[in-house]
């Protein structure tokens, strides 16, 4: 099955009720499945004027109490950036699927690049934190995919599949659950029948019950600085810095649940680092040095957001060099500089051409060179 | 001796104590207005989703209104609505937002939502400028007239906002100004009660950014200004475009059934289900 497809599958599977998009290569082939699919089941997908109305859309929905999403590709993603800040400003669950292609601007559509990495946490405007996974094959299209719904349930937040090009027209083998093997989680909401006057729906580290509309909750949504019964507050700086630190403290707090990483790395002295299909490289060039006798490991970062500054740090303690892969210029590369270099050293790799993944023979070279 | 009680005041929001909107705002009347709709009509706040967008007249029912309101990002309203719409089909939803909301940055949603016909009130709150950040240029400021970021006078045409989602497709369109508070009332109840995209647009009086700057004055001048320009529809008829350049048409201008969105979703949804509701 191919990734993009797998991801549509994914969503359905997680219980995806919505989805609003605007056509764009590489990211179609989710789309144009998910077209068909969701009124099969009941859900419904809408192809609006823009990806500003597609992500607006897809969040007026969530506030009705349905699991939504959106895709795109990185040209879409600049366009929705407004409204993804206010999806995170009054928590609103949603996913957010990102095919990147080659950029900057409208760059080279079919070419995967993980050139992408950065605008999702820094975005839109202001400060906040934000989920995202990266998926490197179309089976983790179709699982990440019901963990991002999970986790946007979870913690009432815009969550990103920052898969690519490469990823999203691959082709392998994806094995589909039965449904009710499949975990799905669904967002608490107040208790039907509660004095509207009382709910306290927005601001709570631990995530609070999201007063979704025509239930009677008289829901005050506003993206405006507002206070934890949402009502609004612009004169205050002390309920701006409430604002702010709520939101971002909602994801920090349980960043241990959110964190996912694939580990193989024990009794290495160079360890890979890398995320997405620039893993699959990285993990065949360390099994090559490896049968070569030198002490190779790998740790691929599945949550890319919030950064695995932990993660970075305990394989940092024991790697005496670290090689960063990105099929980019080094967007991530600088945050795992920040945490491993004080115990390792830090180097990275740029693949030959940007937009062309790491050839292992180049990652080999790269390794004997670092190990000298 | 009993209190005095506003008969609308159910409607409000209990944590608003106060108004937000400057001395002789034309926005209080567009309030009184849909509340005076919903309750004529028997319904409840409850029975709405209130959702708007950036600038004065978005902050009609947000937060005045005790109701679910979603108050979002500039231009974009009618986009969330459309969202909310397909998730609570049953619920009526209303955008109250001003010209340079729906009609400058949110143009493009506001033809395009007119174009599906789907089910939903719009309402344009058209002031001429853009009084919340101090009064500058809209695409509704007639030219020549000087404003903050148009020092030496515009230098553009208008829109016609009516005119423009006439043409765009919309089942009912209304226009109306903030002197003639007993017709708008009624056409915000037809437009509530619309199988269809239901838009009013309101000339409304800015006194602070529009009256002032303009030379037309106070919001009671304003007001006999409406009057005086406003023409019915019959009238109009007779007048050349010329003699039209300022005179605001007002009335019902277009009311007609044609398909609404929604349904359209519904039977498409059921055919692929094999009848399935």
């Amino acid at each position: 099955m191919m990734g993009n497809v797998a991801c549509a599958e994914g969503a359905i599977a997680a219980g995806c009720e919505f989805t609003a998009g605007y056509p764009i290569t590489p990211a179609t082939e989710v789309a144009n499945r998910l077209a068909e699919r969701l009124p099969q089941v009941g859900g419904d997908f809408f192809q609006m004027e823009d990806e500003i109305s597609a992500i607006a859309a897809v969040v007026g929905a969530s506030w009705t109490g349905r699991k939504s999403m959106t895709v795109t590709s990185g040209p879409g993603i600049s366009l929705m950036l407004e409204n993804i800040g206010f999806a995170i400003g009054v928590e609103t669950p949603c996913v957010i699927v990102n095919v990147q292609r080659g950029a900057p601007t409208t760059g080279m559509p079919t070419v995967g690049v993980q050139g992408d990495m950065v605008q999702a946490k820094r975005g839109s405007h202001g400060d906040y934190e934000i989920i995202a996974l990266c998926p490197s094959s179309p089976q983790e299209m179709f699982d990440h995919t019901i963990i991002a719904f999970n986790y946007a349930e979870r913690y009432r937040t815009p969550v990103f599949i920052l898969s690519d090009a490469f990823v999203g027209h691959m082709r392998e083998e994806v094995v589909i659950p039965e449904p009710e093997k499949i975990k799905t989680e669904y967002r608490k909401i107040p208790e039907p029948g509660t004095d509207p006057q009382k709910i306290k729906g927005f601001l709570d580290e631990d995530v609070a019950p999201m007063p979704i509309f025509g239930k009677g909750f008289k829901a005050h949504v506003t993206s405006s600085c507002h206070d934890e019964y949402g009502k609004r507050n612009l004169i205050d700086i002390s309920a701006l810095d409430n604002f702010i630190r709520k939101l971002t403290n909602k994801i920090l707090k349980h960043k241990e649940e959110i964190v996912l990483v694939e580990r193989d790395y024990e009794g290495a002295e160079i360890v890979l680092v890398s995320y997405g299909a620039v893993a699959r490289a990285a993990a065949m060039a360390a099994a090559q040095a490896r049968k070569g006798g030198i002490p190779v490991g790998t740790l691929r970062l599945i949550t890319v957001w919030p950064f695995p500054e932990e993660e970075i740090e305990k394989m940092a303690r024991q790697a005496k060099r670290v090689i960063v892969l990105e099929n980019n210029l080094g967007q991530i590369y600088p945050y795992i500089k920040a945490e491993a270099a004080r115990c390792a050293e830090v180097s990275f790799l740029p693949p030959r051409l940007v937009g062309e993944i790491q050839d292992p023979e180049d990652i080999l070279r790269k390794i004997q060179e670092v190990s000298k | 001796m009993s209190e005095l009680v506003h008969p609308l005041h159910r409607f409000v929001r209990p944590s608003v104590k106060y108004s937000t909107f400057c001395p002789g705002c034309g926005d209080g009347t567009v309030t009184q207005s849909i509340l005076r709709a919903i309750d004529g009509l028997g319904m409840e706040l409850d029975d709405f989703i209130f959702v708007s967008g950036i600038g004065c007249a978005a902050w009609i029912p947000s937060p005045f209104f005790n109701a679910d309101v979603l108050h979002t990002t500039h231009g974009r309203p009618i986009a969330f609505a459309f969202g909310i719409k397909m998730g609570l089909p049953d619920k009526k939803v209303m955008v109250v937002s001003g010209d340079g909301d729906l009609v400058a940055i949110g143009g493009n949603h506001l033809i395009q939502n007119a174009r599906r016909n789907v089910e939903m009130v719009v309402l344009c709150i058209n002031n001429g400028i853009y009084g919340m950040t101090g009064g500058q240029a809209a695409p509704t400021t007639p030219m020549g007239i000087k404003t903050t970021t148009t020092p030496y006078g515009t230098v553009e045409n208008v829109f016609n906002i009516s005119k423009l989602v006439m043409a765009a497709g919309a089942s009912f369109v209304a226009c109306w100004t903030t002197a003639h508070p007993k017709q708008l009332t009624n056409s915000i109840k037809k437009a509530i009660q619309k199988k269809g995209f239901a838009f009013i647009e309101v000339f409304s009086q800015c006194p602070i950014q529009f009256g002032r700057r303009t030379g037309v004055g106070s919001a009671v001048q304003m007001l006999e200004d409406y009057k005086k320009r406003s023409v019915t529809l019959k009238e109009a008829a007779k007048l050349s475009d010329e003699e039209l350049k300022d005179r605001i048409v007002v009335g019902e201008l277009v009311d007609m059934e044609k398909p609404e969105m929604l349904e359209e979703v519904k039977k498409m949804k059921s055919n692929v289900r094999g009848g399935v509701e």
